[in-house]
Formats: C-alpha cells, sequence, structure tokens
C-alpha cells in the first residue's frame, strides 16, 4: 500500500455499505467505511416500529383523575431509566472484559466508552421526563429523594467517566484507567444506594412492583410501560451498535493518519 | 508493604513539613470557607449551628480535594514520579503510603476544623467517641478515594478540574453519612436511621476503597 493510494482514498471515498467494504481495491486491507449492517439495520427497524408503537399507545392512554395527561409519560419513563440501568451494566461488564487480560480487546474498551455516552443521554432523559412528571404532580420539578437523588449521582460519576476518556493518553492507557474508572463507579453505587435511601424516601414504588396480581392498574398502563422498555432497550443496542462502529473508524483513521505522517516525514528525510 | 508505605507517607509528610504548602494554603483555605457558610446563611437564626455538621464535612472534603491535588503535583515534578515508580517500592504501599499522608494531614485540618465550628457556629461539642469513630472511618474513605481517584486523573492535562468532576460524586456517600454520624453525636436533628449504620456505612467505604487502590494502583502507575 502507498501512500498516494491510501491519500486518494480517504479523501474520495465515499462512505460505502458494509456488504461492499472492499471497494477500495487498492487498500490492501479491508477498511470498513459505514457504520450499518444487517444486525444494526434490523435493530433499527426494530427501534423505530417499537418506539412508534410506544408513543401510539402512548398518545392514547386515557388521562387519568389525579395526574392527567402526564400519567402518559409512563410510556417514556421507566424506558429511558432501564436503558441507562442497561448501560451501567454494560459499561462495567465490558471494562471487566477488557481489565481480565484473556478477554482483553480494544472492541471492549470502545464498547464500554460508547456504552457510557448513552447511558448518560438516557440517564439525562430519566432526569428530565421524571422532573417533568414531578412537577404537576409533586409541584415541584425537583425533590430530593433517594432515587432522584441517586440517578443525579450516577449522572455525574459518568459524565466524570466520559471526561476521563477526553484526557489525551496512549489507548492502553486510557483504556486501563477508563475501566478502573468504570468498575469503581459501579462499586459505589450500592454505598450511594444506602446512603441515598436511608437519606431521602419518597419517590412512588419501582414501576415494575405495579404488575403484582391485586394491583388494579389500568392494563393499557402497563402494556405501554412494556413497550417502553422494549423500544428504549432497541433504540440503547442500535445506538450502541453504531457508536462502537464509530469508534472503531476513529481509531483506524487515527492510525491512517499515524501511518501517513511517518511516510510523509520518511519521504521528506530520504534522498530525493 | 508497610515498610514502603511508612516510607512513602514520611517522605510526603516531610514535604509538607518543609514546604508548609498545607498549613500556609490549605488550612486557612478551610477556615475561610467556614467563613464564606456564615456569609451565605444567616449567622443569626441558630441555622449555622443546626447545619454544621454538614458545614464542617463539606469544608473537610473541598479541603481533602486541595490535599490530593498537592500529593499529586508532588509526583508530577521532575521526573519524582519515574523516580517513585522506578524506586522497586510495592505499588500498594505506595498507595498506602500517600493515603495516609493525606489522612494524617485531613486529621490536623479536622481538629482546626472542629474548633471553629465550635468558635464560629456556636456548636456544644458532645459525644467525643462517635465524632472521632466518624471522623477516623470518614477520613480514611475520604484519602483512599482521593488518592485513587488522584492517580487515575494524574497527568492530563485537565486535571485540576478534572479530579473534583470524579471525586465528589463519588464520595457523595461519605458527606452524608458523616454529616448524618456527627449530627447523631451532637444530638442535633431527628433520626431515622440508627448512628451506628452510618457509620458501618464510612467502614465499608473505606474498606473498598482501599481494597480497590491497593489492588489497582500498580496498574495505573505503570501505565505511563
Amino acid at each position: 500500500m502507498t501512500t498516494e493510494t491510501s491519500t486518494t482514498d480517504m479523501a474520495t471515498t465515499a462512505p460505502v455499505p458494509a456488504g461492499t467494504a472492499t471497494a477500495g481495491a487498492d487498500v490492501s486491507e479491508p477498511v470498513e467505511r459505514s457504520t450499518s449492517g444487517p444486525l444494526a439495520l434490523s435493530l433499527g427497524l426494530a427501534a423505530v416500529l417499537a418506539l412508534g408503537a410506544t408513543v401510539a399507545l402512548g398518545l392514547t392512554l386515557p388521562a387519568t383523575v389525579e395526574q392527567g395527561a402526564y400519567s402518559r409519560l409512563i410510556a417514556i419513563h421507566p424506558g429511558v431509566a432501564w436503558a441507562s440501568y442497561i448501560a451501567v451494566a454494560v459499561t462495567a461488564l465490558a471494562s471487566a472484559l477488557w481489565l481480565w487480560p484473556r478477554t482483553r480487546s480494544a472492541r471492549w474498551d470502545r464498547t464500554a466508552g460508547a456504552s457510557a455516552e448513552i447511558g448518560v443521554v438516557f440517564t439525562a432523559l430519566t432526569l428530565a421526563t421524571g422532573s417533568i412528571w414531578g412537577r404537576p404532580t409533586w409541584g415541584v420539578w425537583w425533590v430530593w429523594d433517594a432515587r432522584l437523588t441517586l440517578s443525579a449521582l450516577m449522572l455525574a460519576l459518568y459524565l466524570g467517566y466520559l471526561a476521563l476518556r477526553r484526557v489525551p493518553a496512549s489507548p492502553d492507557a486510557r483504556a486501563r484507567r477508563s475501566a478502573v474508572t468504570a468498575l469503581l463507579a459501579v462499586a459505589v453505587v450500592p454505598l450511594n444506594h444506602f446512603a441515598v435511601t436511608w437519606w431521602r424516601t419518597l419517590h412512588q414504588g419501582r414501576s415494575l412492583a405495579q404488575l403484582d396480581p391485586g394491583n388494579d392498574v389500568d392494563g393499557a398502563f402497563i402494556a405501554a410501560m412494556l413497550l417502553g422498555l422494549l423500544a428504549m432497550t432497541l433504540v440503547y443496542a442500535w445506538l450502541l451498535v453504531h457508536r462502537v462502529r464509530v469508534a472503531r473508524l476513529e481509531d483506524e483513521a487515527e492510525d491512517a493518519m499515524l501511518a501517513l505522517a511517518i511516510a510523509e516525514r520518511r519521504r521528506e528525510a530520504a534522498p530525493a | 508493604m508497610w515498610r514502603d508505605a511508612l516510607l512513602v507517607a514520611g517522605k510526603d509528610l516531610r514535604i509538607e513539613a518543609r514546604s508548609r504548602v498545607a498549613t500556609n494554603q490549605v488550612a486557612p483555605f478551610a477556615v475561610l470557607v467556614l467563613v464564606l457558610f456564615a456569609f451565605a446563611l444567616d449567622p443569626d437564626r441558630g441555622l449555622l449551628t443546626r447545619a454544621a455538621a454538614g458545614l464542617f464535612w463539606v469544608a473537610v472534603l473541598f479541603s481533602a480535594l486541595l490535599a490530593v491535588q498537592r500529593a499529586q503535583t508532588v509526583e508530577s515534578g521532575e521526573g519524582t514520579g519515574d523516580a517513585l515508580r522506578l524506586s522497586g517500592l510495592d505499588p500498594a504501599g505506595i498507595f498506602l503510603g500517600k493515603a495516609g499522608a493525606v489522612v494524617v494531614q485531613l486529621f490536623a485540618l479536622e481538629l482546626l476544623l472542629g474548633a471553629g465550628v465550635v468558635v464560629l457556629y456556636g456548636v456544644d461539642p458532645a459525644g467525643y467517641a462517635a465524632l472521632g469513630a466518624t471522623a477516623v472511618a470518614a477520613t480514611l474513605g475520604l484519602a483512599a478515594a482521593g488518592t485513587l481517584y488522584g492517580a487515575l486523573a494524574t497527568g492530563s492535562r485537565g486535571r485540576e478540574t478534572l479530579l473534583p468532576l470524579l471525586l465528589l460524586p463519588a464520595v457523595a456517600p461519605v458527606l452524608i453519612a458523616a454529616t448524618r454520624a456527627s449530627e447523631a453525636a451532637l444530638g442535633i436533628g431527628g433520626l431515622d436511621v440508627a448512628p451506628g449504620d452510618w457509620l458501618a456505612l464510612l467502614g465499608v467505604f473505606a474498606v473498598v476503597y482501599v481494597a480497590f487502590g491497593v489492588v489497582a494502583f500498580g496498574p495505573l502507575m505503570e501505565e505511563e
């Protein structure tokens, strides 16, 4: 592979679907230029369908006596909260897999970072939708309830984690630091949980506890909530697949740029 | 490991004793925080006295940030970090030593701040044993967490701003538990949870972070 061909390739080749990734014939290594693929496509379609169904069902829910239209948030809020938990769990798992020498791979580092990014978005959405519901129901945007406080602390912890990931370092050092931080963040969650639970508790019981038989919650609300959980899980998985692939492309582009720069310096140094 | 820890702690404390950064900058800062709280809250209505435990621990937290940053700065100049890596000292010992030096400094600060809240906020000191136990458990946790996050954030350009972002949410349980336990010892405020539970939480926090630090400090030091 000569530097000339790779430069022109970088500059002119438009993103191509994953199936035809070897289209750049001059490049010796097949480089995937797109983040789409069969998995991402099917996940995306499923996510859009489930999200559409959630929106449709959520908007047709009857307004309840006490909460009015705001009770329809049950289609969204438990779902995004659930997705944020999944994201945190995946980050911890991927970090542990990176730290474990036998399974160490850059893929787990990218997965951990990607999942944390999406998790931060979902945690922020959880707090936002919760606030929107809390204003009419509790009368205030924010209360110092255990679960709200815990979510806010989680958001701060993972913002710190993402900030640490942005710190320039060698890929290996960055991955190690990030993995340790992610595991620490998870280790703190139970401590934070006890601290804030003993400190304050006001949140209504867990939404999933409404599934107990004998609870007279309207079936449509349960259906909307479960559909929301499914939709948000699919959205999370879809975003994760794309984000991990973007991270890999970023790494590849960085390597290519570095190789290019080294080759150019060598050529400058070589006698003409 | 313990011998190495003592060596490192002794080194850090000697540096602090000679440079006087802790006494000349961190301690006045901590007292200044107490004064600022008085400006922020009306000192006349007994608000300060009731909030004294929480304000005390917030002041300790801010001072701990400075102390941890200082402990990391000591290792960042003139290749001292490399020297420490090459010294052959046990990384776990280095971690315990650096955390131990921070513990000693924080104890001194807590005594100063304790005198500060008694004098400035009109707190009646009581329950010395419970206060002492709270201080020991909370300080161990703070120092261990601070040293660990300090090492994680080290070598980065935005370190000064990154460390608080990493450390403060992580030590939130310490602030909550130490405040409640201190209030219980001082007899301020109603309590739903037994003081012993708060102390246990502080203890678990300290154990988790010390254990994590002992295991993770080696790999983190080797990386650069």
